[in-house]
């Protein structure tokens, strides 16, 4: 797995509340057995009229947006515990969501692939959505040693699991860490009513 | 002073394997529950790295996602799907994990499946990767969803690397009143508490109402948890969960049985334990339910208007439904009802619908899905009859399976339709491209489909001489 710290990248700005991963991948898209390719459905009922066309007026497909952060609206990632939905985010090509909160099943899959969710205050959120729809070529930097993000003048902190964050800076995941634990585990199995 | 502890403690605690200084605690999980959506990755991702399960036994395997409800004894048609089933056979196969196939006399929705086995018991930790597996709160079990990450950690070390979510109580006291089901009771408590409220929370659901619900009410009840944002809900264990739970397949027997029963008597929370969030509700403030939105958390009485607020979420939830602001939904014509999915398709839930069709008539404009949890339940609808009272009224059985819920099968409700339906979730497009769903109990899926439009049910308030 890639490993980050720190980057800079201009965003998408995706205003829309309560963001449901029925949404970010339908389940008609679900039929894969591996984790590659979701990219090209990533919010496939927004990104296409029910014809097939383009929808022009949808924040994806608008040629003055580009980079790898997604900054969306309040509760992102809430519903079904799909990891697809992280998969597709990441295969499309991020590597940050920036919300005002987001869903716990969500925010755990976005971390076990290595996108990073940034949950910072309502208003520094409207802000940002405002400064991308007035200047699509804001740029946004992130600090994930720093636990930092900010653009033009603006500056915020963000909360991270210190596990996670190590995880992220190295690469890790938390099946290596489980796999070296295994003789705990069967010590714990011992005890254990069940 | 021992530390008082919630229901939560307790049984997190018991399976706390060790805690990392700083960091999360591995949690050792007892039962895993899988399928053919979410699991073949994880299978993909340890054998990439050379990892054998750990754990075989402790995980129990359904088909119920991507699975036909009519004709399953012939192959199913569409490749993807039959792939995915195909993967999950050999998946399956190769490391002995028990299997209840397509057709099996024990397939069925995971979380219908699995508890009237009684795999699912008290005290356990229990997670699938499938965000409904809250639905196992309601034996007093931490039951919740993963992702497939985490699918792979769970056969890698039977355990997951977590943070101790925080406690929230809901009590809801009194009685309820007449047609107002379990169903009802959660829609209400979303509407009220919304969307996000649960978030980073295990919420404990207490009180008389739950106390006086059935085992299959408590699990509807836990299933929507999640529609909070929690990770889970649970219930206490009680005479009702242990009667329920005797004599299943995969209970305990005898004495093994009455040790566990004296343990599950002590997962309780103790008195002056403390919540980090708590909410009381009075249940007779409680009517029948139905949503008019695109969040489950959009839920008013079936007799109140939707509300007129100026609100772009609400805005663009209407839009989508083409409903108007401030209307009532009475009347509104509908042409498919959907009595299924883990939340609402077990025995009880048919014989409600059965109790009201009962020699009434299917309305001409309606389809209706009717579609039990698993193979048991079926089984059990025809020991009661209750096949011949949905046959005499209009209304064919499908077979089990998640069906309409996410419309992953053939089951979908066509562009722009009405759905009321008993499943979980009125996203945009859950129920098939453009369709539009309003939730509710099988109480009202059944009267909307005899009248084939949304119909109040509340028995009128007698005037007193
Ligand atoms: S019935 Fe619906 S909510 Fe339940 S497991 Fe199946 S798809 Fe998920």
């Amino acid at each position: 797995m890639s490993t980050f710290n720190t980057f800079t990248s201009t965003a998408f700005p995706l205003a829309v509340e309560n963001i449901d991963t029925d949404q970010i991948i339908p389940a008609r898209f679900l039929k894969a057995t591996s984790r590659d390719g979701f990219g090209e459905n990533l919010f496939r009922d927004w990104r296409y009229h029910k014809d097939g066309s383009l929808n022009a007026d949808f924040v994806l497909n608008q040629q003055q947006y580009s980079g790898s952060i997604l900054v969306a609206g309040h509760n992102f990632g809430c519903g079904s515990s799909r990891e697809h939905a992280a998969w597709a985010l990441k295969d499309f090509g991020f590597n940050v969501i920036i919300s005002s909160f987001f869903a716990d099943i969500f925010k755990g899959n976005a971390l076990n692939n290595h996108v990073l969710p940034i949950q910072v205050t309502p208003a520094f959120l409207a802000k940002l959505l405002v400064a991308i729809q007035e200047n699509p070529n804001t740029e946004i930097e992130v600090n994930l040693e720093a636990q930092t993000v900010a653009f033009g003048k603006e500056k915020a902190s963000f909360d991270i699991n210190p596990y996670k964050k190590m995880c992220l800076q190295k690469g890790y995941d938390d099946i290596d860490f489980l796999v070296s634990n295994l003789s705990k585990i069967k010590a714990f199995e011992q005890q254990h009513i069940y | 002073m021992k530390m008082k502890k919630t229901l939560f403690d307790k049984v997190w605690d018991a399976h706390v394997v060790d805690s990392i200084p700083n960091g999360p605690q591995i949690l050792y999980i007892d039962k895993h529950l899988i399928h053919e959506v979410t699991s073949p990755q994880a299978f993909n991702e340890l054998k990439k790295r050379n990892i054998p399960i750990f754990r075989p036994k402790q995980i129990i395997a359904t088909a119920d996602h991507n699975t036909p409800t009519v004709d399953q004894h012939l192959p199913v048609k569409d490749e993807l799907s039959r792939n995915q089933l195909q993967q999950l056979q050999q998946n399956c196969d190769e490391h002995n994990i028990q299997l209840y196939a397509l057709g099996h006399q024990y397939n069925g929705i995971v979380h219908v499946m699995a508890p009237e086995l009684g795999i699912t018991q008290p005290g356990m930790t229990m997670v699938c990767g499938d965000s409904h597996t809250s639905t196992h709160g309601a034996f007093g079990a931490i039951a919740f969803g993963i992702g497939t990450s985490q699918v792979a950690q769970v056969f890698a070390s039977q355990s997951l690397l977590l943070k101790k979510p925080k406690k929230m109580r809901i009590t809801v006291n009194g009685n309820l009143q007449n047609n107002v089901l379990p169903k009802d009771v959660i829609l209400y408590i979303i509407s009220k508490l919304g969307t996000d409220s649960g978030t980073e929370h295990f919420i404990e659901f207490a009180g008389d109402v739950f106390e006086n619900m059935s085992m299959e009410g408590r699990m509807t009840v836990c299933n929507m948890s999640i529609e909070m944002g929690a990770r889970g809900g649970m219930i206490a264990p009680d005479e009702t969960t242990f009667a329920y739970v005797a004599g299943r397949k995969f209970a305990p027997k005898g004495a093994d049985f009455d040790k566990k029963v004296a343990y599950w008597k002590t997962l309780k929370t103790d008195a002056s334990a403390e919540f980090d969030t708590e909410y009381t509700f009075d249940a007779s403030d409680i009517t029948p339910m139905i949503t008019f939105g695109t969040n489950p958390g959009m839920g008013i009485p079936l007799t109140e208007n939707i509300p007129s607020e100026n609100d772009a979420n609400l805005e663009k939830s209407l839009q989508y439904m083409n409903f108007e602001k401030g209307t009532s939904l009475i009347g509104q014509q509908v042409n498919y009802v959907f009595i299924g999915s883990c939340t609402n398709s077990r025995i009880e839930d048919f014989r409600v619908a059965a109790n009201y069709v009962e020699g009434k008539q299917k309305a001409p404009n309606i389809n209706a899905w009717l579609v039990p949890g698993s193979q048991l339940v079926v089984q059990q609808i025809k020991e009661e009859g209750l096949d011949k009272i949905f046959e005499a009224a209009g209304f064919k059985l499908r077979q089990p399976g998640c069906s309409a819920c996410l419309a992953m099968n053939d089951d979908k409700i066509p562009d722009g339709e009405y759905c009321v339906s008993t499943s979980n979730r009125n996203f945009e497009g859950r129920q098939g491209q453009g369709s539009r769903t309003l939730l509710a109990s099988p109480l009202v899926a059944a009267a909307t489909a005899i009248a084939g439009k949304i119909v109040a049910i509340n028995t009128p308030v007698l005037e007193e001489a």
